[in-house]
């Protein structure tokens, strides 16, 4: 059975190079002593992760609610301008260059300024840098899918005199379902990352990117990596479960 | 090969308003990106099909047979000419839904179940669910996929999709059925199956058919009448009356009869001798 074969060792091998690595990381630390300030081993990084579970967690799920509104609004936004690019060929080139512009600047830089206009009391302003965030790559996926209609599809709506919209329900948007979930798939890493980001410009404190800072300005090396630790298993849900919802939209797809 | 406007098996009357397809003096040229290279895939086509009536379209690649069929089917206009279906123009037709059209590609919905994609077009045209169910199970049996109602696409052969195609295509009993090289994907053996089963479902639902292949035999087994056609510009060269037997008459032993090999060899020679001959050109209806 070789896809099992295949799918052991994808999952052996970086788990055994994974381990690997944080043998030769905690020796080294303790070869070297080196300081927790500079670098702490994984044990005692392990060790804080454990003792503060509580605490990661809670600051999991702030910056994970931040992540989540902003991947929702963000996909709900970027699929329906697709829809409406694809439609009317005139917003595409309109929006165009305001898309390129989106995708190079960095999106948390908007986060002061967001934090001014929202009041920093709010976690408004992180969720929306990560909706914009997660706007740029559903839009552009969403769209290229939508386009991908094919030709003999197009012509059987037609000889089946269907209705623009149910042309629309019934084969361009499922054509484009599986690139709309590619693009979220995509976006969702940028969601966790952009709001956990934006809280080192300001706003409440709770979450993962703050526990992170004041952990570290109270010497408290260890347990910031255990937030580290936290926002890394965090970012790795997002993924796996879009990552599941991409796999489920692109069943039964190889074919005619 | 003889002058013939009524057809041999369908018996049906002549006159426009009654054929099922009837054109005149159609032609399709493509005109390239910058108004240059233009193509003329077809050109002074005149032909009818009388209700009931099988018609296949042979002829080289290139010649417009797909042009000449979507033509019909309305998903393309003519340059010049007019085409009729059953007295309606062919926007009106396919607007009325009078054909059912099955493409090269079976062109399924890979994210539909085969039943699902059999219903699309009772489903689109706002049948209730219950009748829907009824008539899918139906065709389902029609074209011998009685078990592969839940399947999906992927999970069934070229020819089981090439099946599938043809029961969608007829889901709404269409009087007039057109047919782009349906079998062309298809093993010698699938395909004469596939072939025995078009007859049958032919005479049971005793609809008018248009049928593009590169096959000769494929031709002379099914139709009624053989329209050949040449290329570069797309013309009839001549059409060849099949006096087989009526769709309900033609079975597994018409392959043997010498009907059929006589039919073969006047197709083939048709189509490979006396390019735009007059006496050829004389073949035409009307
Ligand atoms: N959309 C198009 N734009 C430009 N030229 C076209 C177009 N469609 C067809 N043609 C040209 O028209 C001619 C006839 O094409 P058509 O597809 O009807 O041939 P065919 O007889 O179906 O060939 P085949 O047997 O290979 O399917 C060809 O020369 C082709 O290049
Ligand atoms: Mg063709």
């Amino acid at each position: 059975m070789r896809p099992q074969i295949g799918s052991a060792r994808a999952v052996a091998a970086p788990l055994i190079l994974g381990i690997g690595a944080l043998l030769i990381w905690q020796l080294t630390v303790m070869a070297l002593d080196i300081k927790p300030f500079v670098l702490p081993s994984p044990v005692s990084i392990f060790t804080q992760f454990i003792d503060n579970v509580p605490t990661v967690w809670a600051a999991s799920v702030v910056t994970g609610t931040n992540a989540l509104i902003g991947l929702i609004v963000g996909g709900i936004v970027g699929v329906v301008s697709a829809v409406i690019a694809a439609l009317l060929p005139i917003i595409d080139e309109l929006s165009a260059g305001l898309v390129a512009a989106l995708s190079v600047i960095p999106i948390v830089a908007l986060a002061p300024v967001l934090y001014t206009m929202f009041g920093a009391a709010e976690e408004t302003a992180r969720q929306i840098v990560a909706a914009i965030a997660v706007f740029v790559p559903v839009y552009l996926n969403s769209l290229r899918g939508l386009r991908q209609v094919r030709p003999v599809h197009r012509d059987l709506m037609r000889a089946t005199a269907a209705t623009p919209w149910q042309a629309t329900r019934v084969v361009t948007l499922p054509t484009a379902t599986p690139f709309v979930f590619t693009g979220l798939r995509i976006a969702s890493s940028l969601a966790v990352i952009s709001a956990l980001i934006a809280e080192y410009f300001g706003g409440p404190v709770g979450g993962l990117g703050k526990s992170i800072t004041s952990a570290a300005s109270s010497s408290n090396y260890a347990l910031a990596w255990a937030y580290v630790l936290g926002s890394i298993i965090l970012g790795l849900l997002f993924y796996s479960a879009t990552l599941a919802l991409e796999k489920l939209a692109s069943r039964h797809r190889p074919s005619a | 090969m003889t002058d013939q406007t009524t057809t041999p098996g369908a018996g049906a009357a002549s006159g426009a308003a009654s054929d099922a397809v009837s054109i005149t003096g159609v032609s399709r040229v493509f005109t390239g990106r910058r108004g240059e290279s233009t193509v003329t895939a077809l050109d002074g086509i005149d032909l009818t099909v009388s209700p009931g009536e099988f018609v296949s379209l042979i002829g080289p690649s290139g010649c417009g047979k797909s042009t000449l069929l979507r033509l019909i089917a309305d998903l393309d206009q003519p340059t010049a000419g007019e085409i009729r279906i059953f007295g309606k123009t062919a926007k009106k037709a396919r607007l009325d839904q009078e054909y059912g059209i099955a493409f090269q590609q079976a062109g399924l919905l890979p994210w539909r179940s085969v039943a699902a994609n059999i219903e699309l077009p009772l489903q689109l045209h706002g049948m209730a669910a219950a009748g829907r169910k009824a008539r899918t199970a139906e065709l389902l049996e029609l074209v011998g996929l009685g078990d592969f109602g839940s399947k999906y696409p992927d999970q069934l052969s070229g020819g089981m999709q090439q099946r599938v195609a043809i029961a969608r295509a007829l889901a709404e009993s269409p009087n007039l059925l057109l047919m782009d090289e349906p079998f062309g994907a298809l093993d010698e053996m699938t395909r004469e199956r596939m072939q025995n089963e078009l007859v049958r479902i032919c005479g049971e639902t005793q609809a008018a058919v248009v049928f593009v292949t590169h096959s000769i035999p494929e031709a002379v087994f099914l139709s009624n009448r053989v329209v050949v056609m040449s290329p570069r510009p797309g013309r009839i060269q001549g059409i060849l009356p099949v006096a087989l037997g009526s769709s309900g008459q033609r079975g597994e032993g018409l392959r043997e009869a010498d009907g059929f090999f006589d039919a073969v060899s006047e197709v083939r020679e048709l189509l490979h001798g006396a390019p735009a001959e007059a006496g050829a050109r004389g073949v035409e209806n009307r």
